[in-house]
């Protein structure tokens, strides 16, 4: 049943822009049900900063139902807090107790500027689905549904790499701001089955690529797969990597639609 | 006298509608498509698809969306799945009963063709998925699988776990990105629309306002595309995520568009309830949960002992008692409403007596712990995450909420708005779920328009305007435009009152779900028709916009917003108060049958009530569509 939580101290970090540098900034909150929601904290605490003719702290969300990926923030030094598999919309407030003290950050990753206070862009992310993350087919062209016959443990494998939400947690929780596990989700989506193979090595070629123009390298610390909401498998990994290796050899040769 | 609406629905017999239209209508040819600009407006499944499908005929496109990627769209929520008249289970499935559902379903108003169409290209929408590698549920032979969903009796659902919605949204995100790598679709993200424009009486080209920014810009384009979804979240706390809002739609509607029945909103009646005042959202809990599931309430209100020592005859299993024969599986209208009565009554569960329970007790006594487990075992643990208590020893406390929006932007057959040039796809149309929309239909209908609809229906807009000079930015219609919609933000900022946005929106949704929300009356709405210009007035007087316009300012982004739920509600009570019948999930109670259901008027409103506006919602005219129903017959939706 509802409690309430009382004294929260918040240290958030505020920047206002791009090119500020940015500091942290401490707030209280004199009281909250623990039944809220993080995000409905800071909400609260937002009504309360307007009440007082202040700017509201800048972050994003949206469906606050764990899917859409939009939310984001480190929680004390954590990408979307403390609890596993648990998107920061979905984390609440009786996950803390009264008197704690919150550091709330954004996503520190080079890829993933900061736009304003807790707010990243990630369209980096954007760039690596263009790259590659698709089956091109046609609008209109394609064969009935059953005709390819994809066994269950595939198409299962196949929807949990899917799963992705794009959040980034795994850039920010890693020591190197690798996108590994983001793009070798997608990699191992589409690689793993059938409608996927025509394209196989070009997509895990100029995916790859495409992310090492952005992000760090991996170097298997597995952070990442901790950090995920989804609980990705660091295993994606280690397909597309097989992938891409395949591909450097296909594709130098030119036998990749083989 | 009223206008007259053409919905342009083709000659023939209804099976054959479609298929002729798609015979005669103008093409334009593949190396003319490059001359024509296309503007679409929002990225969900149905303005990426079409987005997707318009790129790589060839057209330029330009999409817009007011998220960081169009992969965040609140398509990607849906849980259950997406049908389709495929028919591989063999059990007597056809793209006819797949209408006949869906026409019933919507109790029978909506229009005959354009349900037709939509049930017809249901199967090409499930090609195109699995071809783009949705991987969709299957059987251990490889085949897909099929589930069963509410009205219907066949299994014609498909489905990828409990993320359909984010599976197909993300194959459709997919098709986006890549046309927008190829060059295809150029991509404004985090950019809103705050205007449509409309240069002697067709569309050019739409405002908008960059959110990074703040700066408004203006866009030119031989048609334009909204597909902003619907605006469940007039009644703020809804299912909706949270930036979901009708200021597309509304702009359109200002600009001539009309808007065709917004009384009709569904409720949904197994959400998490509210938990204390600050809640932000609600969470929605599947349907498939009252498979399994007993609802009840103490009988006695003023109960105190722990729920799990209330002897069963102290327990009211309301569906049960008054559905015998559907219980715990009446409709979603009916078990909404019998669930409000008591929480009215006093009867509510929980902290605040909100909710009612969805209990498993017998379920996890008959099936054991592990079958129940392998079923909701996922639902289970995000309700224990969101409620902080545990499904399998305590019952779940459930309340309706607003999930969906039947209502919308008044298209034609061709998708096409009262505006020449400017079209309406997905839920922010109005097109074809009548009064009351089917499980697993929202995702069916956002692709058959984005990727089987707008493509043909778009040609023959343009094919006539071949070479022909289209209005630039500089004309004075975008430089008003431009100018208006800077005012207004201009004019939030400066109202320098003690409200917030979020504290208006607060109010303005509760006068909307008490009066205009699961039962309506005449003194009810008549009440929020005086209530609701007055508030309007106060946010007008004393809102409270900290921040600036040159930058991100996420309050004046929802200051916006709200300005245009207050002013769509009005028009919801107007159009519930006209419509003097009970249809779907529009329940008036002065119109229902003994039983306590919904009781239609079909001589006197067997039409799509079409809204023009007057420069005031309380002045708006409310112009009528005939239904004419040729293949089906007017039936009553019994649940005995």
């Amino acid at each position: 049943m509802s409690n309430h939580l009382k004294d929260i101290i918040l240290k958030i970090w505020r920047q206002n822009g791009p090119q500020d540098s940015g500091r942290f900034e401490t707030y209280k909150v004199d009281e909250i049900s623990d039944e809220a929601s993080f995000l409905e904290m800071l909400d609260y605490l937002n009504e309360q900063l307007i009440t007082e003719g202040k700017e509201a702290i800048v972050f994003d969300h949206d469906c606050r139902e764990g899917i859409c990926g939009t939310c984001s923030l480190m929680i004390n030094g954590q990408a979307h807090g403390p609890e596993r598999s648990t998107a920061t919309c979905q984390l609440h407030m009786r996950k803390f107790s009264s008197g704690a003290e919150i550091v709330i950050e954004p996503w520190r990753a080079a890829a993933f500027p900061i736009i304003k206070d807790l707010m990243v862009d990630r369209s980096a992310f954007d760039r690596i689905i263009e790259s590659g993350g698709f089956i091109t087919s046609v609008t209109g062209g394609a064969p009935d549904a059953n005709l390819i016959p994809i066994p269950k443990p595939v198409a299962d494998s196949a929807m949990d790499s899917a799963a992705c939400i794009g959040c980034g947690a795994c850039v920010a929780a890693c020591p190197n701001g690798a996108a590994n596990l983001f793009t070798s989700a997608k990699i191992a989506h589409l690689n793993s089955l059938p409608q996927g193979q025509a394209e196989r090595y070009k997509r895990a070629e100029s995916m790859i690529e495409k992310m090492d123009e952005f992000f760090g390298s991996c170097t298997n610390h597995g952070e990442c797969e901790s950090a995920c909401p989804k609980e990705i498998s660091i295993d994606v990994i280690a397909l597309a990597n097989a992938d891409y290796r395949k591909a450097k050899l296909k594709n130098k040769k030119f036998i990749s639609r083989i | 006298m009223s206008t007259q609406l053409n919905s342009k629905i083709p000659a023939g017999p209804l099976g054959d509608k479609w298929a002729s239209y798609k015979e005669d209508v103008k093409l334009v040819n593949p190396n003319n498509k490059r001359k024509f600009k296309v503007i679409v407006v929002g990225t969900g499944l149905a303005g990426a698809s079409a987005a997707a499908t318009l790129a790589e005929l060839g057209y330029q496109v330009d999409a817009f969306t007011f998220h960081d990627s169009p992969r965040r769209a609140h398509s990607i929520a849906a849980q259950g799945g997406i049908n389709a008249a495929k028919n591989y289970q063999g059990d007597g499935d056809s793209v006819h009963r797949l209408f006949y559902d869906t026409i019933k379903g919507g109790d029978f108003r909506s229009r005959e063709a354009n349900v037709h169409r939509l049930a017809e290209v249901s199967v090409n929408i499930i090609d195109q998925m699995v071809a783009q590698g949705v991987p969709f549920a299957r059987e251990y032979g490889g085949l897909l699988d099929n589930r069963s969903f509410g009205g219907a009796q066949v299994s014609r659902t498909f489905y990828a776990r409990g993320q359909t919605g984010q599976q197909l949204l993300l194959g459709a995100y997919q098709q986006l990105a890549r046309q927008i790598g190829l060059g295809g679709v150029r991509l404004f993200n985090r950019t809103e629309l705050v205007d449509v424009v409309t240069v002697e009486g067709r569309a050019a080209g739409i405002v908008v306002r960059d959110l990074m920014t703040g700066e408004v810009t203006s866009h030119a384009a031989h048609a334009v595309v909204l597909a902003t979804g619907g605006y469940g979240n007039a009644f703020f706390l809804s299912t909706n995520a949270m930036a979901c809002n009708v200021t597309a739609a509304w702009r359109a509607h200002r600009k001539g568009a009309y808007f065709a029945n917004p009384c009709y909103t569904q409720i949904h009646p197994t959400c998490i309830p509210q938990s204390d005042e600050f809640q932000s959202k609600l969470t929605l809990m599947s349907e498939s949960l009252r498979n399994d599931g007993r609802v009840w309430v103490p009988k006695n209100p003023d109960e105190s002992r722990r729920v799990v020592d209330i002897p069963e005859e102290d327990r009211d299993y309301y569906l049960e008692r008054l559905y015998p024969s559907f219980g715990n599986l009446a409709p979603r209208d009916i078990s909404s409403r019998a669930a409000k009565r008591l929480v009215d009554k006093g009867q509510g569960v929980g902290p605040l007596k909100n909710g009612v329970y969805l209990d498993f007790a017998d379920a996890i006594a008959r099936l054991g712990k592990d079958v129940v487990e392998e079923r909701y075992g996922n639902l289970f643990e995000m309700y224990e995450r969101i409620a902080g208590e545990n499904p399998y020893d305590m019952p779940m406390r459930i309340y309706p909420a607003s999930h969906y929006t039947m209502g919308g932007l008044w298209v034609d057959y061709e998708l096409m708005t009262s505006i020449p040039g400017l079209y309406a796809a997905g839920e922010a149309n109005f097109s074809d779920h009548g009064a009351n929309r089917l499980g697993a239909s929202a995702l069916m209908q956002g692709l058959s328009d984005g990727y089987f609809v707008l493509p043909y229906t778009i040609g023959n807009y343009l094919a006539p305007m071949l070479n022909k000079a289209i209005p630039s930015v500089d004309h004075p219609e975008f430089k008003a435009a431009e100018l208006a919609a800077r005012e207004r933000f201009n004019g939030y900022l400066n109202i320098g009152g003690t409200r917030s946005p979020d504290w208006f929106h607060r109010e303005v949704g509760k006068i909307i779900w008490d009066y205009c929300g699961m039962e309506r009356t005449e003194q009810g709405l008549e009440k929020a028709l005086s209530e609701l210009p007055a508030l309007y007035d106060e946010f007008k007087k004393d809102l409270r916009v900290t921040g600036s316009g040159e930058s991100l300012n996420q309050t004046l982004e929802k200051a916006g917003r709200v300005d245009d739920f207050f002013q769509l509600g009005m028009l919801m009570c107007r159009d519930a108060l006209e419509r003097q019948e009970s249809c779907g999930g529009h329940f008036r109670s002065e119109y229902q049958t003994e039983e306590g259901e919904a009781l239609r008027d079909d001589d006197k409103f067997c039409h799509v009530a079409a809204w023009e506006w007057s420069g005031d919602p309380m002045t708006a005219k409310r112009n009528v569509e005939e239904l004419e129903f040729e293949n089906v017959h007017l039936a009553t939706r019994s649940y005995k």
